[in-house]
């Protein structure tokens, strides 16, 4: 891969985390806090794009004189920071990442794994992969943690409230905080090989890669068709059936359902209460 | 230890500058932009089939996990990639020569515990150590200061007392045994490192007429080259964290000796950055504290994506040997803490 190519390749990554920082992309993949990072990184990629081509063509133009004049003396005045001492036949300089040409194995092997820098672009750019969805919530086991304590429930019949929120107090807590309320919640549906549908929402720390699925077992007046990854809004109370997830032995308490609505995938699909 | 330089591959383009004509566009010759001009339509025609392709399940969670650790990563990488040209560029060699004593069983600690300085991920160190090592640092210290500031950096630390409300003797016992298994690497390769296994980052090729060409340059060259082997390790860590089933770790939990090996190739299979990975160890509640600080202590030094990323920037002669030592050191290192400590 060549410096003009690497530009290239820099200016559309740096494009592309900018693009996924802009709109609500990235939230399918890292935590929201992780977004003035990203946004700065890909300022720091167009620029280093920018100034690669920049350097790029002076050195282009650096050529043309210096191979015209053979000695070249003065013609790097232009620098203007002292060090350059305008030896027009150092133009070779660089070429250590490889023209691409294949003549010089070691060099020719480092430019090639850059080439795999391309495949994340595609992936970002053409697929955009959806967020986290039933697949990983089955194949890993639940990470319901015991929560610090129970602030108290909001006003509202039906109260909002997080889907961790709801089973730490229901498994953690016995559901005393819960007492007499309906409550409503979000997530996504999945069904585990024996029947059992869970609604599951992902909790996130920093990157999907080390998002864990907090699991609720449905129970009472389901809907009759579910289809997994699909969101559902459901309304419900309290209930003391419980169970333990088959992968890993955890937790998993139960919610009757009174009420369930499909809704759209929300805005940031991660349970990020973890990060506070 | 003064480290001879093995002769980078740098100048042998150097001296083939000056023939005419190679740079000139004469003739027509497969070029990587010309390449990438023609990859880029062809994968935008084919994205249908593409996407097509990629729909099952699996393969959607791959690319998921994929490409989230690529994103996560990418913005520490850039950074370090920043801090590794500012210190190539800016620093002269004799700020390091005058800020770290000048006996290296010395210069080892105190590089270990200047690596809390660098608030980041592991993705940064990388970069960050081979500017050093290029800056005149003496190895032992910089591999120091590579394994020990991913681990022991406030913002790894808060995030680890976080995740582990109930044992805040956590935080103290990864604090000790990073900085414990970093220095003896550092000490060890002191005594046993030949510099021959370690292929130097490669300056020269920076060594532009001007400050701004080559600190430009650098970051260009740092963020490029570490990228590939970044997206390298993060293929291997995706199809890895899809494939194996999480089931089998339930029956390793209850021998204590297995536990701390199994997280221990946990933590390197999964590549988790330092930042996240008290979180997802702390659920693993099946397992002992030893076990768990195991985890802690090895993710951040050894894993999949920094081992593809070390071979890149020290050399795969560096990382084959480095790699197997980090990891036995690891182990031991908090398994010591862990008996004392936890």
């Amino acid at each position: 891969m060549n410096r003009q190519t690497q530009a290239a390749v820099l200016l559309l990554i740096g494009v592309a985390l900018l693009h996924g920082a802009l709109s609500d992309l990235y939230l399918r993949y890292v935590k929201e806090g992780l977004r003035p990072l990203l946004l700065a990184a890909g300022t720091l990629l167009v620029v280093t794009a920018l100034a690669t081509a920049w350097y790029e063509w002076r050195r282009a133009r650096r050529e043309e004189r210096g191979t015209g004049t053979g000695t070249g003396t003065g013609t790097g005045t232009g620098d203007g920071d002292g060090t350059g001492d305008g030896d027009g036949t150092g133009d070779g300089d660089g070429d250590g990442t490889g023209d691409g040409d294949g003549t010089r194995g070691h060099a020719h092997r480092e430019s090639r794994v850059s080439w795999l820098l391309v495949l994340p672009l595609f992936a970002l750019v053409l697929v955009a992969p959806p967020a986290l969805g039933s697949y990983s919530a089955t194949h890993t086991g639940t990470a319901l943690q015991q929560p610090y304590g129970y602030a108290e429930l909001p006003a509202g019949d039906p109260v909002p409230i997080g889907l961790v929120d709801y089973a730490g107090r229901a498994f953690y807590g016995h559901g005393r905080s819960l007492e007499g309320r309906s409550v409503r919640l979000t997530g996504f549906v999945a069904v585990t090989p024996s029947g059992t549908p869970y609604l599951v929402r992902m909790a996130l720390n920093c990157c999907a890669a080390d998002a864990q699925p907090v699991k609720i077992g449905l129970t009472g007046n389901i809907p009759p068709v579910l289809q997994p990854n699909a969101w559902l809004e459901v309304t419900g109370r309290y209930t003391a059936r419980r169970t333990r997830d088959p992968v890993n032995d955890g937790p998993i308490p139960f919610l009757r359902v009174t009420a369930a609505r499909p809704v759209p995938t929300p805005r940031d699909p991660y349970d990020e209460t973890w990060n506070n | 230890m003064a480290i001879s330089k093995p002769a980078p591959p740098g100048p042998a383009p150097r001296s083939r500058g000056p023939q005419p004509g190679r740079r000139g566009q004469e003739g027509w010759h497969f070029n990587s932009s010309l390449a990438l001009t023609m990859l880029l339509p062809v994968v935008v025609v084919a994205q249908g089939p593409i996407r097509r392709a990629l729909a099952t399940p699996v393969m959607q969670s791959w690319m998921t996990v994929f490409v989230a650790m690529v994103v996560q990563a990418l913005p520490f990488l850039a950074f370090g990639a920043l801090l590794s040209a500012a210190i190539a560029v800016f620093v002269p060699p004799s700020f390091f020569a005058r800020a770290l004593p000048a006996r290296t069983a010395l210069a080892v600690p105190v590089a270990g515990v200047a690596g809390a300085v660098l608030p980041g991920c592991e993705c940064a160190s990388v970069p960050v150590a081979g500017a050093l090592v290029g800056r005149g640092v003496t190895p032992a210290a910089a591999l120091a200061f590579l394994l020990s500031a991913p681990a022991i950096n406030p913002v790894v630390l808060t995030a680890t007392a976080v995740a582990f409300p109930h044992d805040p003797r956590m935080v103290l016992a990864r604090f000790l045994a990073s900085l414990l298994v970093a220095c003896a690497m550092g000490w060890s390769w002191q005594r046993l490192g030949r510099p021959g296994w370690l292929r130097l980052p490669t300056p020269t090729e920076h060594t532009g007429p001007s400050r701004g060409e080559r600190f430009w340059g650098s970051v260009r060259h740092d963020t490029v080259h570490a990228g590939g082997f970044l997206v390298l390790g993060a293929m291997a860590a995706a199809t890895l964290k899809t494939a194996a089933p999480a089931s089998w770790l339930l029956t390793a939990a209850g021998e204590p000796v297995l536990a701390v090996l199994t997280l221990a190739v946990l933590a390197v299979v999964l590549s988790i950055c330092s930042e996240a990975d008290a979180f997802v160890v702390a659920s693993l509640t099946p397992f002992s504290l030893t076990a768990r600080l195991t985890f802690l202590v090895v993710g951040p030094m050894i894993d999949l994506k920094l081992f593809a990323m070390q071979a890149g920037t020290f050399g795969r002669g560096f990382a084959l040997r480095f790699a197997p030592a980090t990891f036995a050191f690891a182990v031991a290192g908090s398994v010591l803490t862990g008996t004392v400590l936890l």
